[in-house]
C-alpha cells in the first residue's frame, strides 16, 4: 500500500519521430508513507511525472506503478491536488468533498462522518456551505486537499499547490502542510520549483535536469531533519534559519544553476 | 465600437429619438400620397387596426386568442428542441463517438431554413399540432444542441481530470460536471432559440387552419388587409421582444448566482 515506482519512464510528446522528448529514463521509488519533492528548471517535464502517476497521461515507454499496480487510468487510489485547486465551481465546499465519496457509493451516515473530519481537519468547518468563489485562494486550496485527503488514497499527488497563492498564505499552507504530514502521514509525491519549499517538506528531493528530463540527483532531507530536530519548530522562518537547513538548500540551488547554465538562460 | 458609452437617460433619449425619426418619416411617406394607402399602411391606422384587433375577432378569433394558440405551438416546439438538443449535445460533447456520428448529419441538415420543412411538417406530422410545433423544432433545435455540445466540449480540462481522480462514472460525469459547466453556454442557446423558433412562427402557421398569429396574416392577406397583415407584424415582433427581453434577465440572474458577473 502506497508506494510509488518509475521504472525506465520515457515521455514524448507528439508522433513518436518528429516528437519531442520532455522525459528520458526515469527511474525513483518512493515509499509507504514518504514525501517525496521533484524539482527542477521550467519545462523539464516535473509536472508530466506527476500527471502519469495520477493516469492523465501514459508514459510514451516504461512503466509506472503504484502499491505494485501499473497505472492506466485515473484513480480515486491517486488523490490529486492541483495547482489551480480545480473545485467545481457549482458545488459547494460540502459537496465538493463529498463526490468522491459518493462515487465510492458510501453510506450517507459515513460520508457525513468522514466530510466532518475533512473539514475539521482543514479547518473549513464554518464554510461547509460556501462556493468557491466565495473563498480566497488559501482557502480554496484547503477545500481540494481535504477532497483529496477524504478519499483515503494510497498516495497523494500535489502539483505546485501553492503556486497560485501569495506569499504569506503560502507559508501558512506549507506549515498546516507539515502538521498534515504529522496526524496524517501519507505517501506523497510533491511537485514544485521552490527549492525551500522541497527543503522544509520533503524526506527526499529529487532535483531534475533541463528537457530532457532526468532525474540528475536524489538528496535526503529526512536523515538530516531528524539529526538536527528541525521538528522542535514549529515556524518555518526558524527551521529555514538552520545552517544545515542552508546548507541543502544551497546545494540543491547551485545543482539548479547548473541546469540553468546549460540552457544558457 | 466607437464612441464613448452613454448613460441609461442618454441611451433611452437617443433610442426614442431614432424611434421618432423612424415613424415620422413613415407618416410622411403615407400622408405624401406617393404611395397608395393599400400599399403601406400609415402607423395611426397600424395602431387603430391594432387595437381593434385586441378586442374584435377576425378569422374567428381575437388578436389576442390568436396570440394564445401561436404561443402554444411555440412553446412546444421550443421545449421539444430543448428536450432533445440539450441533452444530445451533452452527450456528444463526452462521447466522442457519438459526435463522430451525428455532427455531418447535424452540420447537412441545419443550414435548410425551417420553413423549407413546411411541405413534409404537413405531410408528416398534419397540420393539427404536429406540423407547425415541428418547423418551431426545425428553428429552435440547432442552436440548443450546438451550445450544449459546445459548453460540454470546453468545460475547463482540470475539472474533467479532477472528477476523474475523484472516480466519476460517465451518468454522474455528464450530470454533475459538464451540465452545470455548460449552463451558461446551454442558457445563451435556449435564448437564441427562443427567437428563432418565435421567427419561425409565421412559417409555422402557413399550414395551420385554425388560429393563430401567422394563420390570421396568411387569412388578411388573402383577403388584401394589409393593414391587418402589419398588425400580426407588431404583434410578432412585440412579443418577440418580451420573450427576449425576459431571457436576458434570466440569463442575467443565473450568471449572477454562479459569480460569472458581479
Amino acid at each position: 500500500m502506497g508506494s510509488i515506482r518509475f521504472q525506465n519512464v520515457d515521455k514524448v510528446f507528439g508522433a513518436s519521430q518528429a516528437g519531442v522528448k520532455v522525459l528520458d529514463d526515469i527511474n525513483l521509488a518512493i515509499g509507504e508513507k514518504e514525501f517525496v519533492a521533484i524539482v527542477g528548471p521550467s519545462g523539464c517535464g516535473k509536472t508530466t511525472c506527476l500527471r502519469m502517476v495520477a493516469g492523465f497521461e501514459a508514459p510514451s515507454s516504461g512503466t509506472i506503478t503504484v502499491s505494485g499496480k501499473v497505472v492506466t487510468e485515473p484513480g480515486p487510489d491517486r488523490a490529486v491536488v492541483f495547482q489551480q485547486f480545480a473545485l467545481f465551481p457549482w458545488k459547494t465546499v460540502r459537496e465538493n468533498i463529498d463526490l468522491g465519496l459518493r462515487n465510492k457509493n458510501l453510506p450517507a451516515a459515513e460520508r457525513d462522518r468522514l466530510i466532518a473530519d475533512a473539514l475539521k481537519l482543514m479547518n473549513l468547518e464554518s464554510h461547509a456551505g460556501a462556493f468557491p468563489h466565495q473563498l480566497s485562494g488559501g482557502m480554496q486550496q484547503r477545500v481540494a486537499i481535504a477532497r483529496a485527503y477524504v478519499l483515503d488514497p494510497d498516495v497523494l499527488l500535489m502539483d505546485e499547490p501553492f503556486g497560485a497563492l501569495d506569499a504569506q498564505t503560502r507559508v501558512v499552507m506549507q506549515e498546516e502542510l507539515v502538521r498534515l504530514a504529522r496526524v496524517n502521514p501519507r505517501t506523497v509525491l510533491f511537485i514544485t520549483h521552490a527549492v525551500e519549499e522541497a527543503v522544509y517538506l520533503a524526506d527526499r528531493v529529487a532535483i531534475m535536469t533541463r528537457r530532457p528530463g532526468r532525474i540528475k540527483e536524489v538528496l535526503d532531507i529526512k536523515s538530516v531533519r531528524i539529526a538536527e530536530n528541525w521538528d522542535r519548530f514549529a515556524r518555518i522562518e526558524d527551521v529555514m534559519d538552520q545552517e544545515s537547513f542552508v546548507h541543502l538548500r544551497t546545494q540543491i540551488w547551485k545543482s539548479l544553476r547548473e541546469e540553468k547554465g546549460a540552457q544558457g538562460v | 465600437m466607437n464612441g464613448a458609452p452613454l448613460s441609461l437617460r442618454e441611451t433611452l433619449a437617443w433610442g426614442a429619438l431614432g424611434a421618432l425619426a423612424f415613424v415620422g418619416f413613415w407618416t410622411l411617406i403615407t400622408t405624401s400620397g406617393l404611395v397608395p394607402r393599400q400599399f403601406l399602411p400609415s402607423p395611426l391606422d397600424l395602431v387603430q387596426r391594432f387595437l381593434h384587433l385586441l378586442t374584435s375577432p377576425f378569422a374567428g378569433a381575437t388578436l389576442p386568442e390568436h396570440l394564445a394558440s401561436s404561443f402554444r405551438r411555440y412553446a412546444f416546439g421550443v421545449l421539444l428542441a430543448a428536450a432533445i438538443g440539450v441533452p444530445l449535445g451533452l452527450l456528444m460533447g463526452w462521447f466522442r463517438l457519438l459526435d463522430d456520428i451525428v455532427t455531418p448529419i447535424f452540420d447537412g441538415l441545419r443550414f435548410i431554413a425551417p420553413i423549407a420543412w413546411v411541405p413534409f411538417a404537413a405531410l408528416w406530422f398534419g397540420t393539427g399540432i404536429g406540423g407547425p410545433v415541428m418547423i418551431i423544432f426545425a428553428g429552435a433545435f440547432p442552436p440548443c444542441l450546438i451550445n450544449a455540445y459546445r459548453g460540454a466540449r470546453f468545460v475547463e480540462p482540470r475539472l474533467i481530470e479532477a472528477a476523474r481522480m475523484l472516480g466519476t462514472g460517465n451518468l454522474r460525469m455528464i450530470l454533475e460536471i459538464l451540465l452545470p459547466a455548460a449552463v451558461p453556454s446551454i442558457v445563451a442557446g435556449l435564448r437564441v432559440s427562443a427567437g428563432l423558433g418565435w421567427q419561425s412562427l409565421v412559417g409555422a402557421e402557413l399550414i395551420v387552419a385554425a388560429a393563430g398569429v401567422g394563420f390570421m396574416m396568411v387569412q388578411a392577406q388573402g383577403s388584401v388587409q394589409t393593414t391587418t397583415v402589419m398588425a400580426g407584424m407588431l404583434a410578432i415582433g412585440l412579443v418577440g421582444m418580451l420573450i427576449d427581453i425576459l431571457l436576458r434577465q434570466g440569463e442575467a440572474w443565473m450568471r449572477r448566482r454562479r459569480g460569472l458577473d458581479s
